[in-house]
């Protein structure tokens, strides 16, 4: 069964809505109570930037079951170009091509589905630019 | 003045070539690609749908607009491969883009011509002064059995478009429908893969009705062919189009540019919107369009549009298509398409 997290996350999972702090404009992403920086608890909405750049990555070739049949496929954390960052699959690259560094975008994919029966889950995944 | 204010297409990367298709069932790759001028096709990734080619192309209409996504008070997509068979695809897509939750939204099924329908009653419904803009979709990752004619052709991708008043980048200027009831082409509930009539889906459906429309269509409007700088019908393969658009009286050359599905296959409700789309990256102020789709059951959707000066302004804002079409391209061989189109049984 889809959990109602799944459904509560959808503002930052369809749509990348994170939180800027007031005081001191750091960007948090999932949105947070309270700044880890300033401690302040005064968020504005704030839609991140989709493009950026691999900072680290790993190459999975071993994947928990759900994901055992798409493996080769890579896990990067991204530092989008106002500073966030964000854990993410890289999607339809040659693994080989996939460097530190490289630019990338961010687009609309299919996460997982809850079996064969149950519901499509979506999100974001990084491509190569 | 109504008509197109945005658009946006997309394609996914990966590409599966006729010869490796051909290879696999003991074809021959040649004759198959004089035949039907087709050399190779878009194939969705593990992770792509009707739903998220759909998003990605109205971002990039939305871009190309430049509006405020809650000002659209209507989202239609139309396909023949929406994701739930209960549960529409704007549902999703909505949430996404930040459109709604105050918005009309409907799935729209016609085989190839889906897509066509949307615009459509998109555009009827800005026209009608019912809402500021609207949004219609055409999309599909289309799936043909294997070993069939239709698998070396059924490919993914899907154009969208926001109709409006203000801002104009196309204006609408006629259109003409022609339907009847043609059992060229069907897929019954529950089944996996279409079924399709073999040589019936030539002349009196796909021909038939595409000429009909477009005949009407130019009567309609008092226009002739040379009247047009583009014109792009629905392309199930190579020659199809090119042989129905000789036959209203179109040129090669007027056809070449939203020609695209020698090397995209046919994306089904996407087909002539994504040869649209290809199109309007290049068109000049001034240029007349002539389109028509085609869906199978059957029936045709003509339009007429003529470009402003307002396509310069945004034609640069979003990813074209013909860009997407060479460029960044990942070569499956058979093995990995059938996984990737799951036409492998798995254990659960
Ligand atoms: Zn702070």
């Amino acid at each position: 069964m889809i959990s109602p997290r799944y459904h509560r996350d959808i503002p930052q999972r369809y749509r990348l809505e994170g939180g800027k702090c007031t005081k001191c404009s750091y960007i948090a992403f999932p949105p947070r109570l309270v700044c880890p920086k300033c401690k302040s608890k005064s968020f504005e909405p704030y839609h991140l930037s989709r493009e950026g750049k691999i900072l680290t990555f790993t190459i999975i070739k071993v994947g928990p079951d759900k994901f055992s049949k798409e493996t080769p496929y890579v896990v990067a954390i991204i530092e989008l170009n106002d500073g966030a960052r964000l854990t993410t699959q890289v999607a339809d690259c040659d693994v080989e091509r996939v460097a530190l560094g490289a630019k990338v975008k961010l687009v609309f994919r299919k996460i997982q589905d809850e079996g064969k029966s149950g519901l499509h889950c979506y999100g974001y995944k990084a491509i190569l630019l | 003045m109504y008509g197109i204010v945005g658009y946006g297409s997309y394609l996914p990367r990966y590409r599966i070539k006729v010869e490796d298709i051909a290879k696999q069932w003991g074809a021959d790759a040649n004759a198959l690609k004089r035949g039907l001028l087709l050399y190779e096709k878009t194939v969705p990734g593990l992770d792509e749908d009707t739903i998220t080619i759909s998003v990605e192309a109205a971002r990039s209409a939305l871009q190309r607009a430049k509006i405020d996504p809650q000002k659209i008070g209507a989202v239609y997509i139309g396909s023949e491969s929406h994701p739930y068979a209960v549960k529409p695809s704007g549902t999703i897509l909505i949430d996404a883009l930040g459109i709604g939750p105050h918005v009309h939204v409907a799935s729209y099924e016609f085989a190839c011509k889906a897509g066509s329908e949307a615009m459509y009653v998109a555009y009827s419904l800005v026209k009608a002064g019912e809402m500021d803009y609207a949004l219609g979709i055409g999309a599909d990752t289309s799936q043909g059995a294997p070993g069939d004619a239709l698998e070396y052709s059924a490919s993914a991708g899907g154009a969208a478009f926001i109709m409006g008043k203000e801002k104009v980048v196309a204006e609408i200027l006629f259109t003409h429908s022609y339907t009847s009831d043609t059992p060229d082409f069907w897929r019954r509930e529950h089944e996996f893969y279409p079924r399709h009539a073999g040589r019936f889906t030539g002349e009196p459906a796909y021909f038939k009705h595409i000429y009909n429309s477009g005949k009407s269509l130019l009567e309609k409007s008092g226009m002739i062919p040379s009247d047009f700088q583009f014109a792009v019908f629905h392309m199930p393969n190579g020659k199809f189009p090119q042989e129905v658009g000789k036959k209203l009286g179109f040129t090669k050359e007027q056809m070449e540019v939203g020609w695209i599905v020698p090397w995209m296959g046919n994306t089904y409700s996407g087909s002539s919107p994504t040869g649209l789309a290809a199109i309007l990256d290049v068109a000049k102020p001034g240029d007349k369009i002539f389109m028509v789709s085609f869906g199978s059951g059957a029936g045709s959707d003509g339009f007429i549009f003529q470009v402003t000066d307002e396509i310069e302004k945004v034609r640069n804002l979003a990813p074209k298509l013909r860009d997407m079409l060479d460029n960044d391209k990942i070569y499956l061989d058979y093995g990995q398409y059938a996984k990737f189109r799951k036409k492998i049984i798995l254990n659960e």
